[in-house]
C-alpha cells in the first residue's frame, strides 16, 4: 500500500509542478535558513571537552572594589585571579589537580641561519595543565613538578612551530632560543584546538591554542607580563615588578580538577576558608561570594554565544515558521482543488485512514526534498558566512557541518512537512463521499 | 460597495485566509525587526573616529633581545619616520581607534578611593600627537615638549596633565560648557592629580563596542614597552607607496627587533566592524527572501482562488459584471487580508522588539518602522495579486453556460 501512495504522492507532485517547487523551495530555504545558524550555534555551544567537563572546575573569588562589583549586572566575580591568589591555591593543592596560566607572546628565534625570528603565543602554566585537559602529544609530554620548582627553562612546542623550526622531526631535548633564553623541549603538542577554547576565553572564546608553552615559575621569574587582559581596581603601588605580583590586579585562569559532588564542596568549603583567612590580613573587602564552575557552567556564565547569533537564531526560527504557514497553505490549496477525487475514492470505498495515509505520505516526499534540497542550502548559508567573516580566522571553525547537522536538517525538515501537512490532512479526510461528486 | 460580500465570501473559506494573514504577520514582525537592527548597526558604523582615517597607518616593534636601550631607539626610529619624505608626522603610542585592545583607566573630579569614576581610554603620546591623529583642538593647548616624560618603570605615578575628549569633559562636568573645564583638576588612580590642558571635539576609545567609546584621554607620556607601536600619518595618496618602505627601513634599522603587524587605519575600521557589516548584509538577504516567499504564497493562493471560482466569475461576467470590477474584487479581498495581517504584525513586531531589547540590549527601534513595513507588506500584497486578479478578468461570460 506504502508503494502505490509514493506513487500517488509523485503523480500528484507532477501534476502540480509548479506549486510542488514552491512548497519544496519555501522548505529547502527555511531550513537553510535555520540550520545555518544552528550549525554556528551548535558549535558554538558544544562541549569542548566532554569526557572531563564535570570533572574540571574555574576558581573564581571575589577580589574586587569594596564600593563597586566586578559586573554591576550579575555580580559574578572577576574572571580571572590575582598572582597572589593562583600562587596561594597552587601551593596549597588541595584538589587533586590544580593549573595556574596565563597569556604570552615570545619571539622565537630559529636556528638556522638566516632564518628570521618571528612572534609565537605563548602560555605560562604549571606542569599540570597537559594531563589535566587531556592534551595530546606527538613526541615527548609535558614538564614535571620539578621544573616547575626549579624554575627549569622547558618548552612545550605546537605541532605546526615543530614542523616550522624542526621541519616535524622528534625534537624532544634539542634546544629552542626565545628572546635571548635558550629553553629545552620536552614534548610537541598533536593539533589540538577545543571549540570554545575552554581553558582561557578572555580574549576570544574561538582563538587558536597557543603555540609555546612555559613554566609559570620561568615566565613569573622574567618579568613576563600578561598578553591577555589585566583588570585592576586598585592603583599599583610603585615598586616595579614586585609590587605587581602583590597587587589586586587580575590576570591569570586558574581551574582545578574535582570528582563528584563531595570533593567540589570540600573544595569550595576550603575556598571561602581561604577567603576568610586573607579578609583577616585585610584583603576581599566583598562579601565572600566565590564560584566554581564546571566547564559548561563557566562557558555559560561567560556568554560565549555571541548575541549576534541568538539574535539570528529567534529571526531563522520565525523565518522557519514563515515558511511552514507557506507550506501549510499551499498544501491546503491543494487539498481543496482534489476535493472531487478524494470524494470519489471515499464514494469508491477508501477508508478515512487510507485518504489520511496518502496525504501524509505525499507531504513527507515533499519533505524529504525539502530537507535534502536543505541541506545544500545550508551548506551554502554557512559558505556565505565564511565569506562575509573572511578575515576573522576562527569564524572558519563554527561553519563546519558535521553528521549530526545533516540529520537534524533532514529530520526538521520531513518533521516540519508532516506537521504542515496535519491541517489540511485533516481537512481532506472531513471532505464527505458524496459532497463532491454532484458537481462532475 | 462591493466590501459585504467580499467579506461574506471569504467567510466561507476562512481557513485559507487567516493561512495568510498569519503568514503576513510573522513576515512583518521579522522584517521590522531587521529593519531596526540593521539602523541600528549602521548608525554604529557610521560614528566617526575622530582621526584622519585615510591616511594613517600603523606597525608594531617588538624588541626581542634583552639589553636593548629603548629610550634611544625609540627616539632614533621617530627622527627617521618624521624625517621621510611624504610623511606628515609619527608618533608611538599604545593603540589606536577602533583596534579592539588599549588601556582603559578612571578619572575622578574628587580623589579617594570611596569615589566613583568615569572609565577612560588612554593614549600615551608626545606633543606630535595631535598632529599625527589628525585631531581637533577646540579648547586649550597641546602638551608641550619639556611636559612629555618617560615613564618610570618602577613607579605608577601619572603626568600630571592630560588633553581630554569633549564627551569626556562633558560626563565628568555635566553642569559645564567643555571650554570651560580647561584648567581644571581631575584625579586618575584615585588620588594622582591630572590638570585639564586642552579639549578634542572626537577621539574613539578602542573598543568600538563599548558603551563609553567616546571618551578617550591623551597623557603627555613615553613608555619603553618591548613592544612599540608606530602611528604614521602620510600625505595624501602617500600612505600606500610609504608603507613598505617604512616597514623595510625600520626593520634594517635594528636587527634586535621584528616588525610586524603593519595595518591601515581602513583595514582596522573593517576588522571592527566586521561583525555589524556581516550582520546587516545577512538580515537584508533574510529579509528579502521572506518576502519573496510571502509574495509567491500570495500568488500561489490566488491563482487557486481565481481557478477555483472559474465558474463563478464568469456568472458574474454574464450578469453584467465588468472587468474592473472582477479585478477590484481580487484586489480587495487580498486587501482585506493583508490588512489583517499587517494588523497583527504590528502588534508581533512590537511585541518582539520589546522582548530582543530586553534580552540582547538593542536599541528600541523607531516609530516610523511599523507603518513604513505596513505599507511595503500591502504593496507586496497588491503586487502579487495583480496577475492572478488579471487572470480573472480575462474569464469569458460564456464559462458560466458550459457545465452546469
Amino acid at each position: 500500500m506504502f508503494r502505490y501512495y509514493l506513487k500517488l504522492g509523485a503523480l500528484s507532485i507532477r501534476t502540480n509542478p509548479i506549486l510542488s517547487a514552491l512548497m519544496v523551495a519555501a522548505i529547502a530555504i527555511g531550513i537553510g535558513a535555520c540550520m545555518t545558524v544552528v550549525t554556528v550555534h551548535y558549535i558554538m555551544s558544544g562541549d569542548p571537552i566532554p569526557n572531563k567537563s564535570e570533572q574540571l572546575f574555574f576558581v573564581q573569588l571575589d577580589s574586587w572594589d569594596a564600593f563597586d562589583p566586578y559586573d554591576d549586572e550579575t555580580n559574578e566575580p572577576p574572571d580571572q585571579v590575582t598572582y597572589l591568589d593562583a600562587t596561594a591555591l597552587l601551593d596549597a593543592a588541595e584538589a587533586r589537580r590544580q593549573v595556574v596560566s596565563y597569556r604570552v607572546g615570545r619571539i622565537l628565534q630559529p636556528p638556522a641561519d638566516g632564518a628570521r625570528p618571528f612572534e609565537v603565543s605563548g602560555r605560562a602554566t604549571s606542569g599540570d595543565f597537559f594531563a589535566m585537559f587531556d592534551v595530546p602529544f606527538v613526541f615527548g609530554g609535558g614538564w614535571d613538578r620539578a621544573s616547575d620548582d626549579n624554575g627549569e627553562q622547558v618548552v612545550v612546542l605546537s605541532r605546526r612551530i615543530n614542523d616550522r623550526v624542526f621541519g616535524g622531526e622528534d625534537s624532544v631535548g634539542r634546544r629552542i632560543l626565545m628572546n635571548g633564553d635558550s629553553y629545552r623541549v620536552t614534548g610537541v603538542i598533536d593539533d589540538w584546538n577545543p571549540v570554545p577554547k575552554f581553558y582561557d576565553e578572555t580574549t576570544g572564546a574561538f582563538n587558536d591554542t597557543e603555540e609555546v608553552f612555559v613554566p609559570f615559575s620561568v615566565a613569573i621569574d622574567k618579568e613576563l607580563s600578561g598578553s591577555g587582559n589585566t583588570n585592576c581596581w586598585q592603583p599599583v603601588p610603585d615598586g616595579g615588578w614586585q609590587a605587581f605580583l602583590n597587587s589586586e590586579c587580575v590576570w591569570m585562569q586558574m581551574w582545578v580538577e574535582l570528582h563528584g559532588e563531595t570533593e567540589w564542596q570540600a573544595y569550595m568549603d576550603f575556598l571561602n576558608a581561604y577567603v576568610a583567612s586573607q579578609k583577616e590580613l585585610g584583603r576581599f573587602p566583598r562579601p565572600v561570594n566565590n564560584r566554581l564552575y564546571n566547564v559548561k557552567e563557566h562557558l555559560a556564565a561567560q556568554n560565549v554565544v555571541e548575541d549576534t547569533v541568538q539574535i539570528l537564531l529567534v529571526l531563522a526560527a520565525l523565518f522557519l515558521v514563515v515558511c511552514l504557514l507557506n507550506t501549510i497553505g499551499l498544501l491546503l490549496a491543494k487539498v481543496l482543488r482534489r476535493s472531487a477525487d478524494i470524494s470519489l475514492r471515499r464514494a469508491l470505498g477508501a477508508s478515512k485512514r487510507a485518504v489520511f495515509a496518502q496525504y501524509v505520505v505525499e507531504a513527507g516526499m515533499i519533505g524529504l526534498a525539502g530537507g535534502i534540497i536543505g541541506v545544500g542550502m545550508t551548506w551554502l548559508g554557512l559558505t556565505g558566512v565564511k565569506g562575509l567573516y573572511a578575515e576573522m580566522e576562527f569564524v572558519k571553525k563554527l561553519v563546519q557541518m558535521d553528521w549530526i547537522m545533516v540529520t537534524t536538517a533532514v529530520c526538521l525538515a520531513i518533521a516540519s512537512a508532516l506537521g504542515a501537512a496535519l491541517y489540511p490532512t485533516w481537512r481532506a479526510v472531513r471532505i464527505h463521499p458524496a459532497s463532491e461528486l454532484k458537481t462532475l | 460597495m462591493e466590501f459585504g460580500p467580499v467579506l461574506r465570501a471569504m467567510m466561507h473559506n476562512r481557513s485559507g485566509y487567516v493561512l495568510i494573514a498569519l503568514q503576513i504577520a510573522v513576515t512583518m514582525a521579522i522584517m521590522v525587526n531587521a529593519i531596526a537592527i540593521i539602523q541600528e548597526r549602521t548608525r554604529l558604523m557610521a560614528r566617526p573616529s575622530g582621526i584622519d582615517e585615510d591616511n594613517i597607518f600603523y606597525l608594531s616593534s617588538l624588541v626581542f633581545q634583552p639589553d636593548v636601550d629603548q629610550r634611544v631607539m625609540i627616539d632614533e626610529d621617530l627622527e627617521a619616520l618624521r624625517n621621510t619624505p611624504g610623511v606628515v608626522d609619527a608618533i608611538s603610542t599604545n593603540s589606536v581607534p577602533l583596534r579592539g585592545g588599549g588601556w582603559s583607566m578612571s578619572l575622578q573630579t574628587e580623589p579617594g578611593a570611596e569615589v566613583d569614576g568615569s572609565g577612560t581610554a588612554i593614549y600615551f603620546v608626545d606633543e606630535h600627537g595631535i598632529d599625527t591623529f589628525g585631531l581637533n583642538l577646540i579648547a586649550g593647548r597641546n602638551f608641550r615638549p619639556e611636559e612629555v616624560v618617560w615613564n618610570d618603570p618602577q613607579s605608577n605615578r601619572w603626568p600630571p596633565a592630560g588633553i581630554l575628549t569633549r564627551a569626556l569633559a562633558e560626563t565628568l562636568f555635566p553642569d559645564e560648557a567643555p571650554a570651560d573645564v580647561v584648567g581644571r583638576t581631575v584625579y586618575i588612580n584615585q588620588d594622582n592629580p591630572v590638570q585639564i590642558l586642552g579639549i578634542i571635539d572626537v577621539m574613539q576609545a578602542p573598543w568600538s563596542g563599548w558603551n563609553g567609546v567616546e571618551r578617550s584621554m591623551l597623557v603627555p607620556e613615553r613608555r619603553e614597552w618591548d613592544y612599540n607601536r608606530y602611528v604614521v600619518r602620510t600625505e595624501p595618496g602617500s600612505r600606500d607607496r610609504l608603507m613598505p618602505q617604512i616597514e623595510e627601513m625600520l626593520a634594517t634599522r635594528s636587527q634586535e627587533r621584528i616588525v610586524m603587524d603593519m595595518r591601515t587605519m581602513n583595514e582596522t575600521r573593517k576588522l571592527s566592524y566586521l561583525d555589524d557589516a556581516a550582520l546587516v548584509k545577512i538580515l537584508t538577504f533574510i529579509t528579502t527572501l521572506l518576502t519573496i516567499i510571502t509574495g509567491l504564497g500570495i500568488v500561489g493562493l490566488a491563482s487557486f482562488s481565481v481557478s477555483r471560482r472559474t465558474k463563478q466569475i464568469g456568472t458574474r461576467r454574464a450578469l453584467g459584471a465588468s472587468r474592473p470590477a472582477i479585478l477590484r474584487y481580487f484586489m480587495l479581498e487580498n486587501f482585506l487580508v493583508s490588512s489583517v495581517g499587517v494588523g497583527g504584525g504590528a502588534i508581533l513586531a512590537v511585541a518582539l522588539n520589546i522582548w530582543m531589547v530586553e534580552a540582547f540590549d538593542l536599541a528600541p527601534m523607531r516609530w516610523y518602522v511599523v507603518p513604513v513595513a505596513m505599507l511595503a507588506l500591502w504593496l507586496v500584497g497588491q503586487l502579487a495579486v495583480a496577475g492572478p486578479a488579471r487572470r480573472a478578468t480575462l474569464v469569458p461570460p460564456a464559462v458560466a453556460t458550459r457545465t452546469v
